[in-house]
C-alpha cells in the first residue's frame, strides 16, 4: 500500500530522517510513535506531498510519489490543528473538495449531507466553522477527508487538542470509523497509550529512524530495545550478569531475583547508551502476596520491602526494594487492581513477591 | 517538526519578496546612490557649470560652512529635546495602557492615539502657529486672566518647533513602549513583588529595564524622522529658524547647486546613522549589564 | 490611587494629541477673516468658499488619483512583502525586510531629494506620476505592517489543507487565504490612502507645477485671507480621515476575531 525506501531528509542543520524503511498494509490503522523530534510527523508529510525527501522513495500503490504534488495524491490528512476554513460554514468546509468534482451539485450536497452523517455532526451543515468545540472541528475536518475517498487517510496528532474524557471517547470513533470506510489510516501520535488502543500495528521512532515496527501486543511484551520499552508503559529494569549462553537459554544472574534462564525468544538487544545487560518486566507482571497466599502457577517468589505506596484509585502501585538487589538500584515498581474491603498494604512491611521468568525481557 | 525543506522555501521566500525589495531599490536605494554618487564626483564651478571626477571638495565645504555646522547642531538639539519630550511624556501613557486598561478598552485607546498621527500634518503644525501666535490661543487666555501685558513672542523659536514636533510624533513614541510592556510576562512583577521589592523598586528593577527596547526603538523612531523635518522650522520657525532640511532643500533647488545639496543630505545622515548605532550600543551595554 | 492618577495624565495627554485637531471647527464656522480669539460668530460661509474654488477642486482629483495609485501598488507590493516574511524563511531576511520598512523612518525630505535629483537627470517631467512613485514607496512599510498581522494570523496548514483537498497552490492562496487576509488588504488600502493623501514633502517636490491637497493648502497659508477657507478644509479632510480610519479598524478587527487571534493596535 505505502512503501517507504531508504527515505531520507535532510534540513539544513540536521538529518531529520535516517533511513526509513517501511510498508504499511491495506485496510491497517497504522501509528507512528515516538517522543516530539523523532520524525513522525515529518514522515507523515512525506506521505501528503508537503515533505520532499532527500533519498529514497515513497511509493503509493506501487507508483513512485516523488513527482506527485499534494493536491492530486490519493492521500487526504487530518491537521493537528484541524485547519478548519473559519470563513466558510461546516457544509463548505466538508463540500471544499469537491470543487473539481464533476457531479451535480444535488449530488454534492447530498454526498456532504452523508460526510456529516457519518460523523455525527448531521444537520450541522449551516452552522459557521469557527463557532465550533474542538471535538467538533475534527468531525468536521474528518469528514472533509472522508468524503474524497481517498486511499489512505493520514492523522497527524488529531485528538491532542481535546480534552481527556473527548479523546478517548474520539478514539474509540476512529476506530469504528475506520473499520466502516475500510480504508488505510495513519496516524501520529506521542501518546502511547492512544497507539496501543487504536492501531493494528505501531512503528515506535526515535531520532530519525523506526526502532522497532510491531503490533501493539509484541511491542508490549517483547519491546527491541530499552528505549522502546520505556517509551511504551512502564518497565522495571534490574541489572543483569551473564552467567552462560547455551544458544537456546541464557542463565543470567539478576539482582534482587537470583539465577534465572532466559530463552532465545525473550533476548532483545542492549543499546550502546544501556549501563549493561539489564533485565525488565511490566509492573503488572509480578504479584504482591498476601499472608499465608501461596503463588499459583510456575511462579517463583522473592523478598522484599515495600518503599513506596501510590494510590491510583482502581489500582496501587507498589515500589519495593528486593533482598539483595542493592542499594544502587531504583525499587521496582508492581501494579495490583484494588480489591474492595482488602486493606492496602504500607510503606515499611516486609513482603513477598511472585513472578514468573516467562515475563522478563533481558536485555543484552 | 512542522518544518520544511531550507532550499525550496528560500527560492519560493526570495521569489515573493523581489517585487517589493526590487521597487525598494529602484526608487530608494538607486537615488540615494546616486545622491552618494553626485557629492563625490561633481562639483560646481559656476552658473551651470561642474566639474567631473572624484572629489572631496563638496565634503570639505560643507565642513569648512559654519552655517552648516549651527544648522546641524540646531537640528541635533531640537530633535533631541523633541525625542526626550516625546518619550518621558508618552511612557505614563504606555505604561498606563499596558497595565491598566482592560484588554477590551486597549484596542480603543490605541485607536484613538494613532489618529491624530494619521490626519492632516500641515494643518496640525499650522494650528501651533495659530495656538502659538500673538494673538493666538495661548496669549487669549494669559490676556484673558491678566496674567499678561503684551502678547508673548512664541513664533519663530526653537521652543515653538520643539512643542509642534513632540505633539507631532507623540503616537510615535507610545506604540513601541506599548509594546515593549504588553511583552513583559506579568508574572515576573508578581515574583518581584513576591520576592520582596516594593512597587517603586520592582518596577525599577524589573518593569523599566524589560522596557528598555521598547524605548529604544521610539526613541529612535522620533528621532530620525525629527532631524529631516521640514514642514516645523518652515511654518512655526517662519523661515527664520531654518534646520537641516531647510538646508538640503535650499542648496539643491534655490541655489541649484545638487553635489553640494547631495553632500549636505550624506553627511546629515552619516551623523544620525552614527548617534543611531552610537546610542544603540550604549543600550546595548546598559542593558547586559542589568540583565 | 495610583491607576486615576496615571488615567487623568492619559486623558490629559489625549487632550494635548487632539486640542490642535479640535480648533479647527471653531475657526472653520467662525464669522471672521482672522483666525484668532475671541470667536464671532457662527458662519458656513468658508465651506461655501472651498467648494467653489476651481484650483482646490483639481488639487481634489489629482490627490485622489494619487493617494488611490498609491494605496493599490503599495498594497499589492505589500501582500508580496507581508508574505514572504511570515510564511518563508530566506537568506538575508532581515536586511531585505529592513530595507522595505527603511522608508518609514529615512526623513521624507531625503526620500523627495534623492528621487528629485535621479528624475531631473534623467529627463523625467514630474507631474502626479513621479508623486505616485514616491508615495507608493513610503506607503509600503505602513500597508506591510497591517498586512503582517492579517498573513501572520493564518495558520499555515489552511493553505496545505486546501491542496491536500486537491487544489492547487493558486488554487489555495484565491479560495482560503484571500478571502481570510481581505479585512487586512481592505484595511491595508484605507491606511495607505490616508497617509498618501496626507503626504506633503514628496508631494511638495515630486509634483511639478500640479497641486495636491497639502501643497495648495502650504501654499495658501502664506495669504491670511485664504486661511479660514482652508480651515474649512482641514476639518473636512479630518473627519474623512477619521471615518477612513474607522473603517480599517472595523475591517482589520474583523479580520482578527474571524482567525481568532488578539487584538494589537495598527503598529
Amino acid at each position: 500500500m505505502i512503501e517507504f525506501r531508504d527515505v531520507h531528509k535532510h534540513y539544513a542543520d540536521y538529518h531529520a530522517l535516517r533511513g526509513i524503511s517501511a510498508t504499511i498494509r491495506e485496510g491497517e490503522f497504522f501509528s507512528l510513535l515516538g517522543p516530539s523530534g523523532c520524525g513522525k510527523t515529518t514522515l507523515l508529510r512525506t506521505i501528503a506531498g508537503f515533505e520532499d525527501i532527500s533519498s529514497g522513495a515513497v511509493l503509493i500503490d506501487g507508483r513512485d510519489m516523488a513527482q506527485v504534488p499534494a493536491n492530486v495524491r490519493p492521500t487526504n490528512m487530518v491537521f493537528q490543528s484541524y485547519a478548519i476554513f473559519p470563513h466558510l460554514t461546516v457544509a463548505q468546509n466538508v463540500g471544499f473538495g469537491l470543487r473539481r468534482d464533476r457531479r451535480g451539485r444535488m449530488e454534492k450536497d447530498r454526498a456532504v449531507a452523508e460526510a456529516l452523517e457519518m460523523v455525527g455532526l448531521g444537520g450541522y451543515g449551516a452552522r459557521a466553522a469557527h463557532a465550533l468545540s474542538g471535538g467538533q472541528r475534527q468531525r468536521v475536518a474528518l469528514a472533509r477527508a472522508l468524503i474524497l475517498k481517498p486511499k489512505v487517510l493520514l492523522l497527524d496528532e488529531p485528538l491532542s487538542a481535546l480534552d481527556r474524557k473527548m479523546r478517548e471517547q474520539m478514539q474509540v470513533e476512529l476506530i469504528k470509523l475506520q473499520r466502516q470506510v475500510g480504508i488505510t489510516f495513519v496516524l501520529v501520535t506521542h501518546d502511547q497509550e492512544e497507539a496501543l488502543v487504536m492501531s493494528d500495528r505501531i512503528a515506535v521512532m526515535f531520532e530519525g529512524e523506526i526502532a522497532q515496527l510491531d503490533e501493539p501486543e509484541a511491542l508490549y511484551a517483547r519491546p527491541v530495545d530499552r528505549r522502546v520499552a520505556d517509551f511504551i508503559g512502564v518497565m522495571n529494569f534490574l541489572p543483569a550478569e551473564v552467567l552462560g549462553d547455551g544458544g537456546e537459554v541464557v542463565a543470567v544472574r539478576i539482582a534482587g531475583l537470583g539465577i534465572v534462564e532466559i530463552p532465545a525468544a525473550q533476548i532483545s538487544r542492549a543499546m550502546p547508551g544501556d549501563p549493561g545487560p539489564s533485565v525488565g518486566f511490566r509492573p503488572e507482571t509480578m504479584t504482591l502476596l498476601g499472608a499465608g497466599e501461596e503463588p499459583r502457577g510456575a511462579v517463583q517468589v522473592s523478598r522484599g520491602v515495600i518503599d513506596e505506596v501510590v494510590y491510583y484509585g482502581d489500582m496501587t502501585y507498589y515500589d519495593i526494594r528486593l533482598e539483595g538487589m542493592g542499594e544502587a538500584v531504583e525499587p521496582v515498581r508492581i501494579s495490583m487492581r484494588n480489591v474492595f474491603g482488602r486493606d492496602v498494604p504500607a510503606v515499611g512491611i516486609p513482603v513477598r513477591v511472585a513472578w514468573s521468568p516467562g515475563a522478563l525481557v533481558l536485555f543484552r | 517538526m512542522a518544518a520544511r525543506g531550507l532550499d525550496r522555501e528560500a527560492r519560493q521566500g526570495l521569489a515573493l519578496v523581489a517585487p517589493p525589495f526590487a521597487y525598494v531599490l529602484l526608487v530608494m536605494a538607486a537615488p540615494l546612490l546616486v545622491m552618494l554618487a553626485t557629492s563625490l564626483f561633481l562639483f560646481k564651478t559656476g552658473y551651470r557649470e561642474y566639474v567631473e571626477g572624484f572629489t572631496l571638495a563638496n565634503y570639505l565645504q560643507v565642513w569648512a560652512d559654519p552655517i552648516f555646522r549651527a544648522l546641524m547642531l540646531r537640528s541635533l538639539w531640537v530633535a533631541g529635546l523633541v525625542t526626550l519630550a516625546t518619550v518621558v511624556l508618552a511612557f505614563p501613557v504606555a505604561y498606563f495602557l499596558s497595565f491598566v486598561v482592560s484588554p477590551q478598552r486597549k484596542a480603543l485607546w490605541l485607536f484613538l492615539i494613532t489618529i491624530p498621527f494619521w490626519t492632516s500634518y500641515l494643518i496640525r503644525v499650522f494650528l501651533w502657529s495659530v495656538i502659538l501666535a500673538p494673538n493666538g490661543v495661548v496669549n487669549s487666555i494669559l490676556d484673558f486672566f491678566g496674567l499678561i501685558e503684551r502678547p508673548l513672542r512664541m513664533l519663530n523659536s526653537v521652543e515653538a518647533i520643539v512643542v509642534t514636533l513632540s505633539h507631532a510624533y507623540a503616537p510615535f513614541a507610545i506604540l513601541p513602549i506599548f509594546v515593549a510592556l504588553e511583552r513583559i510576562d506579568r508574572a515576573l512583577l508578581e515574583a518581584g513583588r513576591d520576592l520582596g521589592e516594593n512597587r517603586v523598586m520592582t518596577f525599577l528593577r524589573v518593569t523599566l529595564p524589560l522596557a528598555m527596547p521598547g524605548v529604544v526603538a521610539a526613541a529612535l523612531i522620533v528621532f530620525i524622522p525629527t532631524i529631516g523635518d521640514y514642514v516645523t522650522p518652515t511654518l512655526i520657525g517662519g523661515g527664520r529658524v531654518p534646520m537641516i532640511a531647510n538646508m538640503i532643500q535650499s542648496q539643491m533647488l534655490d541655489q541649484d547647486n545638487r553635489p553640494l545639496g547631495s553632500a549636505i543630505a550624506v553627511t546629515a545622515m552619516l551623523v544620525v546613522a552614527v548617534l543611531a548605532a552610537v546610542f544603540m550600543a550604549l543600550n546595548r551595554r546598559f542593558l547586559k549589564v542589568r540583565a | 490611587m495610583r491607576p486615576n492618577w496615571l488615567g487623568a495624565y492619559a486623558l490629559l495627554y489625549l487632550l494635548f494629541l487632539y486640542a490642535p485637531i479640535l480648533l479647527l471647527p471653531l475657526f472653520a464656522f467662525n464669522d471672521a477673516t482672522i483666525v484668532a480669539f475671541p470667536l464671532r460668530g457662527f458662519t458656513t460661509q468658508w465651506f461655501g468658499e472651498m467648494w467653489e474654488n476651481a484650483t482646490l477642486r483639481r488639487a481634489l482629483g489629482n490627490s485622489l488619483i494619487i493617494a488611490g495609485s498609491s494605496a493599490v501598488l503599495s498594497t499589492c507590493l505589500g501582500i508580496f512583502a507581508a508574505r514572504a516574511s511570515t510564511r518563508f524563511r530566506f537568506p538575508a531576511k532581515g536586511g531585505i525586510m529592513g530595507a522595505i520598512m527603511l522608508p518609514l523612518v529615512l526623513p521624507e525630505i531625503i526620500v523627495a531629494m534623492s528621487l528629485l535629483v535621479v528624475l531631473l537627470s534623467i529627463g523625467v517631467t514630474l507631474s502626479i506620476v513621479t508623486v505616485i512613485v514616491g508615495h507608493t514607496l513610503i506607503c509600503m512599510p505602513y500597508a506591510i505592517t497591517v498586512l503582517t498581522t492579517a498573513f501572520a494570523s493564518l495558520d499555515p496548514a489552511f493553505e496545505e489543507a486546501a491542496q491536500d483537498l486537491g487544489e492547487s497552490k493558486w488554487g489555495a492562496f484565491r479560495l482560503v487565504i484571500l478571502p481570510l487576509v481581505m479585512p487586512g488588504i481592505i484595511s491595508a488600502l484605507l491606511i495607505s490612502f490616508t497617509v498618501s493623501l496626507d503626504e506633503f514633502i514628496i508631494a511638495f517636490f515630486l509634483a511639478g507645477n500640479q497641486p495636491t491637497l497639502p501643497t495648495y493648502i502650504f501654499s495658501q497659508l502664506r495669504f491670511p485671507a485664504s486661511i479660514p477657507m482652508i480651515m474649512a478644509l482641514g476639518t473636512v479632510l479630518v473627519l474623512l480621515s477619521i471615518v477612513m480610519l474607522t473603517i480599517a479598524e472595523y475591517f482589520r478587527r474583523r479580520g482578527a476575531a474571524r482567525t481568532g487571534q488578539n487584538d494589537r493596535g495598527f503598529l
